[in-house]
């Protein structure tokens, strides 16, 4: 019988401990998928970060470091600085990457450091149980901003690509998503493309994902795509923010 | 055949780490620790090495750490304050058992404080550098020659046990020029670092670097496999240097620039007929229980002399444990002692024994 669909080799044969309706294992397979078609497991070392995503160690087959909330586009630095020829990847949520680790995401950025940042915005804490993110919408109810997030309170959401897209150092930042076929086609894409900016040296390159929370968000799996679709892409646009390939020139400077 | 090179106390410590294979550097700019991350600035790239200048002292722990995890020898550098940010990166170093070595020229404090030399980060070396149970190998120069030694022994030591390393020294060791004498590198059979993370090549299963477990027998059973390490350290690597002790009535304990000046006010003491010796712990952890226990069974009286208002006094009276009296003198801020004022320390107690 001929073999149509199987679990990607990067891909750890273990079950995933996201909840029902979580894009998170979409991502996974995406990032084992990208990982896989270049053939690099044996070479790739990732980078598990804190939030949902904090036990990824267990679910990619390449080795893997754990780094403390924020830090890991740090310790990335760190690995890719004495393994250049290495491939290193982070994966974080946007409390980690937006919040407490935004020094380390934007300098990691501007220095133009050869590594993938696999990013999911859900707008929210998912992994402490429904709390404002830095990503989370004007408006929305979470269990720090139980009457919606008021801008004159809690200040204003961050566009992460928007921001980064500005920086020298950044070969690739794009946004995609994954509530559609066709959609999930272009996240793959892009996250096969960050990981390939590394072979040729490009600098940062960033792939922010915009995913669900149907646990924390109180809704439906179905009805969360629905909410990413109807409030999400609206604040936050899909598309390639900085992609040097098609500037003049090549490399990030 | 070796020679002697004039050199600061920072630039000696950043020499050393060259010499002993490390090609790796990750800090951030902080008086009075400059010269060393300058020296690196200068010398690493000739020697095919990096130093890197982070965004912060958070990021440059956390650069170590990845570095550590990926399997090379890997040096960071600060003073007081860049050490309590980086406290989060070396509980997690600790945490994932990564050697590494980290450098505290120590200045005055609490807060900003002030960039004149200090020994007031004792407390947090020994006890606290760090949310959890965990220890660091903590080293105490006393001279130049001792700043390049030691960080030799503590890149060995680290990659031996698996775990931090730390240089506590100050402003005033680190500013300092000593003829050093590099002499040849001790040359250890060092373990494989065959948990690192640097890509398995397809030729093992993968490793993890992690400091996460969910499961609270496993945690304890993880740490407690860390403190039976501890407990070997405590019984073999504490070191000090004995001075006139053998008949000492009253016996000093000091280390660091501190315990230089109380050689100068042992001899003076001395000249009067005052029998003081000292013990110079080399080691602050593991710290040298052992022998201050046996100073304390043998003298009638102890005295810790330190650039902080009392902290490795603790560790002094405890291993005491009560057979002399242990008195304190210390000046803070950044203010070091003076031989005299130790002295009249010194003929104060022997006055009351």
């Amino acid at each position: 019988m001929k073999t149509v669909f199987e679990r990607p080799a990067a891909l750890s044969n273990v079950p995933l401990h996201y909840c029902p309706g979580c894009t998170h294992g979409i991502i996974h397979r995406l990032v084992a998928e990208a990982i896989d078609e270049l053939g690099i497991a044996g070479k790739t070392i990732g980078v598990a970060s804190v939030g949902c995503s904090v036990f990824s160690y267990n679910y990619f087959e390449c080795d893997m470091v754990q780094a403390a909330h924020g830090r890991a586009p740090a310790v990335a630095t760190g690995i890719k600085r004495t393994h250049p020829d290495n491939f290193v990847f982070t994966y974080q949520g946007d409390g980690d990457l937006a919040a407490i680790g935004t020094a380390e995401t934007v300098h990691s950025a501007t220095r133009g450091e050869n590594i993938t940042i696999i990013f999911v915005n859900n707008a929210i804490y998912g992994m402490t149980g429904g709390q404002m993110a830095p990503t989370t919408l004007p408006g929305q109810v979470t269990t720090t901003s139980p009457y919606g997030r008021d801008r004159s309170i809690q200040g204003n959401p961050i566009r992460v690509c928007e921001m980064l897209s500005t920086l020298d150092g950044v070969a690739l930042a794009a946004r995609v998503s994954v509530d559609s076929p066709k959609n999930v086609m272009q996240a793959k894409k892009m996250i096969l493309k960050a990981f390939k900016n590394q072979e040729d040296k490009k600098g940062l390159s960033i792939v922010e994902v915009l995913s669900t929370c149907p646990t924390n968000w109180g809704l439906s799996p179905e009805k969360a795509l629905d909410w990413v679709r109807s409030d999400m892409m609206p604040y936050y646009p899909l598309g390639v923010y900085k992609d040097i390939d098609a500037l003049e020139g090549g490399a990030a400077k | 055949m070796s020679e002697k090179v004039l050199m600061k106390g920072n630039e000696a410590i950043a020499e050393a780490a060259i010499k002993c294979g490390c090609r790796h550097f990750f800090g951030y700019p902080i008086t009075p620790q400059t010269e060393l991350s300058e020296y690196l600035a200068k010398k690493m790239p000739k020697v095919g090495g990096l130093c890197l200048q982070a965004e912060s002292e958070v990021a440059a722990i956390n650069m170590t750490m990845g570095a550590a995890a990926s399997g090379v020898r890997v040096i960071t550098s600060s003073s007081s304050p860049g050490i309590s940010l980086k406290s989060e990166g070396i509980s997690y170093i600790a945490g994932c058992d990564l050697p590494c070595v980290i450098i505290n020229i120590q200045r005055g404090g609490p807060g900003l404080g002030g960039i004149q030399p200090s020994q007031a980060d004792y407390y947090q070396a020994t006890r606290g550098v760090g949310h959890g149970d965990l220890r660091l190998l903590v080293f105490a120069p006393s001279s130049v020659q001792e700043m390049a030694q030691l960080t030799i022994e503590a890149f060995d030591l680290a990659d031996i046990y698996r775990m931090p390393a730390m240089i506590l020294a100050d402003g005033a060791l680190g500013q300092m020029m000593e003829p050093v004498d590099f002499g040849a590198i001790p040359q250890r059979e060092l373990p494989a670092k065959d948990w690192a993370a640097c890509g398995h090549d397809n030729k093992r299963k993968k490793n993890i670097v992690n400091s996460l477990y969910i499961d609270p027998q496993e945690l304890e059973n993880i740490v407690d496999q860390r403190y039976e390490r501890y407990a070997k350290i405590e019984e073999t690597e504490a070191r000090c240097e004995e001075y006139l002790t053998d008949d000492a009535d009253i016996v000093l304990v000091s280390f660091g620039i501190t315990a230089r000046v109380c050689k100068t006010a042992i001899g003076a003491a001395r000249a009067e007929g005052i029998k003081v010796g000292m013990i110079r712990p080399i080691t602050l952890w593991p710290f040298p229980k052992k022998a201050i226990h046996a100073a304390a069974c043998s003298a009638k009286a102890m005295l810790s002399v330190e650039m902080s208002k009392g902290q490795m006094i603790d560790d002094v009276r405890l291993a005491a444990n009560g057979q002399c009296p242990v008195e304190f003198y210390g000046r803070t801020g950044g203010m070091i002692p003076t031989p005299d004022a130790v002295l009249e320390k010194i003929r104060a107690m022997q006055a009351q024994l």
